[in-house]
């Protein structure tokens, strides 16, 4: 393996495994504290004994996100210093704000799990919405950095320097709001399937509680929801790199040939020798439906493309069905359950319906790893795009393979570890009859004493 | 003031900026390590009590504090980028290793609290979380030694040093040294403050020997300044750094002369204002370099156009930050949660420590 696909590797893995807790860290603040408030409002146990396990998961998935993103932010420098001596004066703003957004999101979370006993029920629930909103404006800036990348803006280019920068044009770059809404539908839909999944599998070994049943309830409706809004939010995405991009959609789609009223391929596997994608369904007209909401709109096939300035198809095709794939199972998945239980007026889901929650568990986050090897490796071989190219901005320092090696040692270890506690922590009774675990000689006793009764 | 000044006085505003970050890290963050160094040597009768206590202590609080490295680092690369490239690359391998321990302690640290019932899980944790304690601020000082020897060259962009000898020697080692005995007295101190009885006497023994040993080291530190960080060495002697070190020294004794008399809310605020005194002197008798000798605060600075909106991002952040930060260490750090402490009573502490209310 040569040292710049060791890099990409290093890259992609550490990307990978820190994406996972990234998003779990956006969308578990939102569910915790909607239970939190809900018990707030209806003084039911349940939810607060929701938002009080939740809140432990979280705690220490965090915490992993917390490191895993240290890595990544010492990685730009480690694994693309070329890169980053170019851009950082250029594209540093998102992550100068996305610094100020972790902050606030580390202490108020500190605040919320340790200040159970410190502060009034109002008070504590008030500490969680900073945790959700500033973990969202986390994501939104780095994913803002990452479509600056795939949308160079806010410089010029004389000489080979960069002249004339703007970082608020950089930041705010062509792609940023439809990469940032993406990115943050999808944090959310995962956590809502992700926790769907689990209540199922409780629900299918017989614990039909309440515990279960809200949970269940609030994730899948929160889950029909957000997959929904995810598919038109893939929409907007699909027609911004269709335009911009043309050399990732054509990858994305396995596409070779130029063509008006081209065909969409489901499935399939594009070879880049003959310059076909073979064994794949393909529906005729769709894509340029798709790309430009006509069927006569021209989809520029990978051929119209010098080979140097165009990505594998192979992996960027996959991860783009896979992705989409997700997304329909997560939408057909629960709009299943929500019009059963709309027409039954009850909430009674079947087992194979259970099943099927349980089967999307992990939808949201394959979905989101295979965008980013959409997204990645389809705008390859650029490190940004049109720019500079990825072997350009790698590091000299030999032997990366064996950093990618122990970092990836080092990720299998963490996983292990985690999952290992989390099934614990799964195992253990919800803490449904302990003692409402906030402050209670509190000077506004009105708000404590209500919460309380 | 002339305009053509102004791009070198925003370079020396973020120098500061960047400076009250590294300072804030090794004040906070730098503690949370000497926590784990201490969990590594807790030892006597109370030693599991002592883990305990260090537990407590960091628990709120680690992750806000650990932000204050991804500040610098991203202040690094936003506001000097080719510094950035240039330490990434001559001390790639030592930045990984501090990787993996910042993910080791992290993890095992959260980890350790979620298995506290699982023996032999909680055991191997807890070596995990001290032994990577020690390992990364040990790092931290080598490679902020190895910036300052002149060893690390960048020709033409391009970094020629060796891979190896430009942290692995005396002096980036003996910074190092320096660095783990600073994160050991700065937890011990701090944990004087939080603890009472016996328990504060543990720690006080630990503070005094973090600062022997600070002392001894910082002896073999002068020669080995002179001979292998000559622009520091230079700048110590003829700036207005004259001020800065008997400053530090005025407080290093302040601070150990407040342990050694159990005055220990006294001694936590000198002890930070110490290690705020050994940061700013060294960047003194360093300016106006960030990696000597080929990079400056100037000559690496990024377009005038991104200094001018960091800075505004960074007075924005501040006013957010700031009122956050105050709150979270009002409510775990404002009372000693061991109040009723004998040593603290008896000596008036508690009449000097209320400055906070929750």
């Amino acid at each position: 393996m040569s040292d710049l696909m060791a890099a990409r590797w290093q890259m992609g893995t550490s990307l990978g495994f820190h994406i996972i807790f990234a998003a779990l860290g956006i969308g578990l603040p939102l569910m915790m504290v909607f239970a939190e408030g809900l018990y707030l409002r209806t003084g039911n146990q349940t939810w607060l004994a929701l938002a009080r396990r939740w809140s432990k998961a979280f705690a220490i998935l965090f915490a992993v996100g917390a490191v895993s993103g240290t890595i990544l932010s010492f990685e730009l420098g480690l694994l693309w210093p070329r890169f980053m001596e170019y851009a950082g004066g250029i594209f540093g703003m998102p992550f100068s704000l996305e610094g100020f957004a972790f902050f606030i999101e580390a202490i108020f979370l500190g605040i919320y799990l340790y200040g159970w006993d410190k502060l009034t029920p109002r008070a504590h629930w008030l500490a969680g919405i900073p945790v959700a909103i500033s973990g969202a404006l986390s994501g939104i800036f780095v994913v803002a950095a990452n479509a600056w990348m795939n949308s160079p803006a806010g410089f010029d280019i004389v000489d080979g320097e960069p002249v004339n920068i703007d970082p608020v044009a950089a930041m705010f770059n062509d792609a940023w709001f439809q990469q940032a809404l993406h990115m943050t539908l999808a944090a959310y839909t995962s956590t809502a399937f992700c926790l769907a999944g689990i209540y199922a599998f409780g629900y299918l070994r017989g614990r039909r509680d309440a515990y279960h049943t809200s949970a269940l309830k609030l994730a899948v409706t929160f889950g029909l929801v957000l997959s929904i809004s995810q598919a038109l939010s893939g929409d907007l995405s699909a027609r911004w790199v269709a335009e911009n991009q043309p050399v990732k959609f054509a990858a994305l789609e396995g596409q070779f040939e130029t063509e008006t009223r081209a065909g969409l391929t489901i499935g399939g596997w594009p070879n880049p020798e003959t310059r076909k994608t073979n064994w794949g369904i393909e529906i005729p007209g769709l894509l340029s439906f798709l790309a430009g909401h006509s069927l006569e709109t021209e989809v520029r096939g990978l051929n119209d493309f010098p080979m140097e300035d165009q990505p594998d198809p192979r992996p960027v095709h996959l991860g783009f069905q896979t992705m989409v794939g997700m997304g329909f199972a997560m939408i057909l998945g629960s709009l299943w359950i929500v019009v059963t239980t709309w027409r039954r007026k009850r909430f009674e889901p079947s087992p194979w319906q259970l099943r099927a929650l349980v089967a999307l568990t992990p939808a949201g986050f394959i979905a989101i790893e295979a965008g980013w090897v959409v997204t990645e490796v389809g705008r390859q071989p650029w490190i940004i795009h049109e720019v500079m190219r990825t072997e350009d901005g790698v590091t000299e320092v030999p032997g990366q393979f064996a950093a990618f090696g122990g970092f990836t040692i080092l990720y299998v270890l963490l996983t292990v570890v985690l999952v290992w506690l989390l099934l614990r922590l799964g195992r253990t009774p919800p803490p449904i009859d302990e003692p409402v675990p906030y402050r209670t000689a509190s000077p506004a006793g009105s708000e404590a004493g209500h919460a309380v009764g | 003031m002339p305009w053509d000044d102004v791009v070198f006085d925003l370079t020396f505003v973020h120098g500061i900026i960047l400076l009250t970050g590294v300072v804030l890290y090794a004040a906070l963050g730098g503690a949370d390590f000497g926590g784990g160094i201490w969990d590594m040597f807790a030892s006597g009768p109370r030693a599991e009590q002592q883990r305990q206590e260090i537990a407590r202590a960091i628990g709120p609080i680690w992750e806000a504090n650990h932000v204050w490295l991804i500040f610098v680092v991203v202040l690094t690369f936003t506001i000097y980028p080719p510094v950035f490239a240039a330490i990434s690359s001559a001390l790639y391998i030592p930045l990984s290793l501090i990787l993996v321990g910042i993910t080791l302690r992290g993890g095992a640290f959260v980890f350790r609290a979620y298995a506290s019932d699982v023996a032999p899980a909680r055991r191997g944790l807890s070596r995990v979380f001290a032994a990577a304690s020690v390992i990364t601020p040990l790092l931290l000082g080598m490679c902020a030694g190895a910036v300052a020897t002149g060893d690390i060259r960048v020709v033409d962009g391009k970094v020629t040093s060796s891979l190896w000898t430009t942290w692995l020697s005396p002096f980036p080692i003996v910074i190092g040294l320096l660095a783990l005995t600073v994160c050991a007295y700065l937890a011990a101190v701090y944990l004087c403050v939080e603890t009472s009885g016996d328990l504060q006497e543990d720690f006080r023994t630990r503070a005094l020997i973090a600062g022997a040993v600070f002392t001894a080291l910082s002896v073999a530190a002068f020669p080995l300044t002179r001979s292998q960080a000559p622009v520091i060495w230079d700048g110590m002697m003829d700036r207005e750094i004259v001020t800065i070190v008997p400053l530090a020294i005025l407080t290093a004794a302040a601070s150990g002369i407040a342990v050694l008399r159990r005055r220990f809310r006294l001694a936590r605020i000198t002890a930070v204002a110490w290690v705020a005194m050994i940061i700013v002197g060294w960047a003194v008798a360093q300016y106006p370099y960030l990696v000597v000798p080929d990079l400056t605060i100037t000559n690496s600075a990024a377009s005038r156009a991104m200094l001018v909106v960091a800075l505004w991002t960074y007075v924005i952040g501040a006013l957010v930050l700031i009122p956050a930060l105050w709150y979270l260490f009002a409510l775990f750090k404002g009372k000693n949660p061991a109040a009723t402490g004998a040593y603290g009573a008896s000596t008036g502490e508690m009449h000097v420590g209320e400055e906070h209310s929750v």
